[in-house]
């Protein structure tokens, strides 16, 4: 279960992997799988073949072995590594975007949230933790195959109390008059959000908040002139991420940090092996030694999609004293 | 930072009121008497926390305001300072095209407007009015918005101004002349915010998309339990609360004998059942027989300290006043506040279940450390994310980790995050960014199948 709806269903040292769980199956930092457990199955890779009754009992984040010995870790689910391992059926977005809109738009536990579209279900997924145990998403799309998809994925996932799937053309028709005035934050990843801008007006509560994602600035210009009318607070960011590869390197040096003793008595792992000149260095009282340096990797996202924030204006008849 | 105005004692009528509106919404949308409020004058130009006691007031520039028009006003109205017999006072106000008039005029004219800042020249002669004819007109008893029309009536180069420039003179002079103040929500983003543009060492730099992403990185959720070392004056541990719902528990951990502060905790308006997840407890009793399942688990060398701990977090005067009529609500329920010790029943078990988060932002600490003192607390598969402003010590902490065989999918990232105008032909980036948010090392803790073993002897 991705996200748990009572206290048992966290990870914890006594959650064992059971029969029908879902696991992340970790071989490398990026390469992962999502796997359904299932007593008489098997995973087959580059490892080998792994049985999985051999996991069955055994804790989550355990290693587990190949008929050839091989290993591979089996991590127990959670949005952000469904993120990495989801079926893309459409562009998704990614964890730097997910995680400054869940903030951005102040989404709590108990909170209502329209999303549209559903896409790959990414975000969807972190909006259900977010907004878990006692509120909900309702998610659409117009595609009915894509929506179909997602709530499969929803359903497996244990996600179906927290979101409901609609096929729905926001653009055309709007979101559901049901939902008027009952929403907290609403979401839209949409090729033209600013058709859609006048139903979430009337979905929002008072001084909710609304988030538009578009990959072109000419999206984002035509949504914001339309946002203006009724939104205050009207705000567009570009969120990304910069990750670093850390190396060891060996060097002849004459001191030893301290924080490095560990380091150097069990050695570099194989792959992250440099070795580095050590000129300048006196070699009658050099000591072997080791350390770890970092960059920035040369590959990153450049764009995703700029981020439109704004929150629903107070209008005259909202009376102050009344609630 | 927090101008606190005066304290609030007995809860009141309106409180229990939206005490029970609460309960239907997660959000509140009123402000009630006695809550905690994010006043943002000018714009952003001050952002002030205060509490919505009796007798609280904001100084506006020489005037100073009552705050109780604000009770009862949802959150987002807006309130211009006006004159009355009584003296200055907070009135509320409907902004008419909802402040966006800078661009409303923009949109189709401005393309074409061929003005330029050719024929201004910078001789302090542009503006006819003097300061006297101003203060003439104050006494007079005229509105900030009579000043600046005035103002605008007597410079000689305003009508020369691009329409852009004409409005970015307007909202200088209403700043200066008719200040108004806008009633806001303290939420994790606001808080984060306004302690990021304000006070960012006070929360150790912490930037709002950072702050998101070690929730996100660590999977906080609802019945999450997760374990924390706050030294970033409870912005963090606050935000984690408000993710958790009064469920699970946030428990900010610390060496040594004194609690970490955790005060902005209290600027949430968290609920008691909220604030009942909020707890505190030092190291050492967390980690006490835990060593023989965990390698890596450092003996503490602060035993000494723990008899001088047993009495954490002395709270402020100021106290948190909830949510409810006190004589309603079962004694055990009163006046819950942040921060008070876990039971011993809580600590067993975590002691047996392990955290399900870990989250350490620890601007002054030695992150290598205490990453190894902490991670044995983990449950397996459970996430965690390390802030820091400096690089190094992540690098040679993550290098520690991939060796020792702790954790997988370890990672240093570094958010960046940058604002855009958006006008019709005038979009671009904010000529102002913050150009860092720190680093995250962020990581599954791992089960090394020897002391998988070590557990099931």
């Amino acid at each position: 279960m991705m996200v748990p709806l009572d206290s048992s269903k966290k990870i914890s040292f006594q959650r064992q992997i059971c029969d029908g769980d879902l696991v992340i199956v970790y071989e490398r930092h990026d390469i992962m799988k999502a796997v359904k457990v299932r007593s008489g199955s098997e995973l087959q890779n580059r490892f080998g073949v792994f049985k999985h009754s051999d996991w069955i009992g055994k804790p989550f984040g355990s290693k587990v072995l190949s008929s050839k010995g091989g290993f591979v870790y089996l991590l127990a689910p959670t949005p952000e590594l469904w993120t990495l391992v989801l079926s893309h059926r459409t562009q998704i977005l990614y964890i730097a975007d997910i995680s400054f809109v869940i903030s951005y738009l102040e989404i709590v536990p108990g909170c209502v949230v329209l999303e549209s579209g559903t896409g790959s279900g990414s975000l969807t997924t972190s909006l259900a933790r977010a907004v878990a145990p006692s509120g909900h998403v309702f998610t659409f799309d117009f595609h009915e195959q894509r929506a179909a998809s997602a709530r499969e994925d929803f359903e497996r996932n244990g996600l179906s109390g927290l979101i409901t799937v609609n096929v729905r053309d926001i653009q055309g028709e709007g979101f559901p008059a049901e939902h008027s005035g009952s929403i907290d934050a609403a979401f839209l990843d949409l090729p033209q959000p600013w058709l859609a801008i006048p139903s979430a007006v009337r979905m929002l509560k008072q001084d909710g908040v609304l988030c538009s994602f578009s990959p072109c600035v000419e999206q984002v210009q035509r949504t914001c002139s339309t946002l203006r009318s009724n939104f205050t607070d009207i705000r567009t960011f570009e969120v990304l991420l910069r990750t670093y590869e850390v190396r060891e390197s060996k060097r002849a040096d004459t001191t030893v940090e301290e924080e490095e003793e560990e380091g150097a008595a069990i050695g570099p792992p194989p792959q992250k092996r440099r070795q580095c000149s050590s000129t300048g260095l006196n070699p009658c009282s050099a000591e072997r030694s080791s350390s770890v340096t970092a960059k920035p990797c040369a590959t990153a996202r450049g764009h995703t999609g700029y981020l439109t924030f704004a929150r629903l204006g107070l209008r005259e008849d909202q009376n102050a004293k009344t609630e | 930072m927090a101008e606190d105005a005066s304290t609030a004692t007995s809860a009141t009528a309106s409180a229990a009121t939206s005490a029970a509106a609460a309960a239907a919404s997660p959000i509140p949308r009123l402000a009630w008497e006695g809550c905690s409020v994010l006043l943002d004058a000018n714009d952003g130009d001050r952002l002030v926390f205060a509490r919505l006691s009796p007798a609280a007031t904001l100084k506006i520039g020489n005037k100073k305001c009552s705050l109780a028009p604000l009770v009862g006003c949802p959150f987002g109205s807006s309130f211009r300072v006006e004159s009355g017999p009584n003296g200055p006072f907070l009135d509320r106000f409907v902004p008419s095209t909802l402040d966006n008039c800078a661009q409303d005029i923009a949109d189709g004219q401005l393309t074409d407007d061929q003005k330029d800042n050719r024929s201004l020249v910078d001789n302090n002669t542009a503006q006819s009015l003097s300061s006297d004819d101003i203060d003439t007109m104050r006494r007079e008893g005229a509105t900030g918005d009579k000043i600046i029309e005035a103002l605008i009536a007597n410079s000689s180069t305003f009508g020369k101004k691009t329409a852009f420039s004409q409005e970015k003179y307007k909202i200088k002079k209403q700043k200066k002349y008719a200040p108004k103040v806008l009633l806001r929500r303290p939420s994790t983003r606001s808080i984060c915010e306004t302690y990021f543009k304000k006070h960012p060492a006070r929360t150790g730099f912490l930037r709002v998309d950072t702050l998101s992403l070690l929730l996100s990185m660590a999977n906080v959720g609802a019945y999450s339990d997760v374990l924390v070392v706050d030294m970033v004056g409870g912005l963090l541990t606050g935000a984690i609360a408000e993710r958790l719902g009064g469920t699970g528990y946030v428990c900010s951990t610390y060496f040594g004998s004194v609690p970490n502060p955790i005060d902005i905790v209290k600027m949430f308006n968290f609920s008691s059942g909220v604030c009942s997840r909020v707890v505190q407890a030092p190291f050492n009793d967390l980690c006490s027989s835990q060593s023989t399942t965990d390698e890596l688990t450092i003996k503490s060398d602060e035993k000494a300290d723990r008899a001088s701990s047993n009495e954490p977090f002395v709270q402020e005067e100021d106290s948190l006043l909830e949510c409810g009529d006190e004589d309603n609500i079962p004694a055990i329920q009163k006046s819950i506040k942040p921060g008070k010790q876990p039971s011993p029943e809580t600590i067993k078990y975590w002691k047996e279940n392990g955290f399900s988060s870990l989250i350490v932002a620890a601007p002054e600490s030695k992150v290598g450390k205490l990453v190894t003192d902490l991670l044995p607390l983990l449950a397996y598969s459970a996430p965690f994310a390390i802030y820091h402003q400096y690089l190094q010590p992540l690098a040679t902490c993550m290098h520690k980790l991939q060796t020792s065989r702790m954790a997988v999918g370890l990672q240093i990232s570094e958010p960046w995050l940058r604002e855009y105008q958006i006008l019709p032909s005038r979009t671009h980036p904010h000529m102002q960014m913050n150009a860092f948010g720190g680093y995250i090392l962020s990581g599954t803790r791992i089960c090394s199948s020897e002391a998988f073993d070590g557990i099931k002897k």
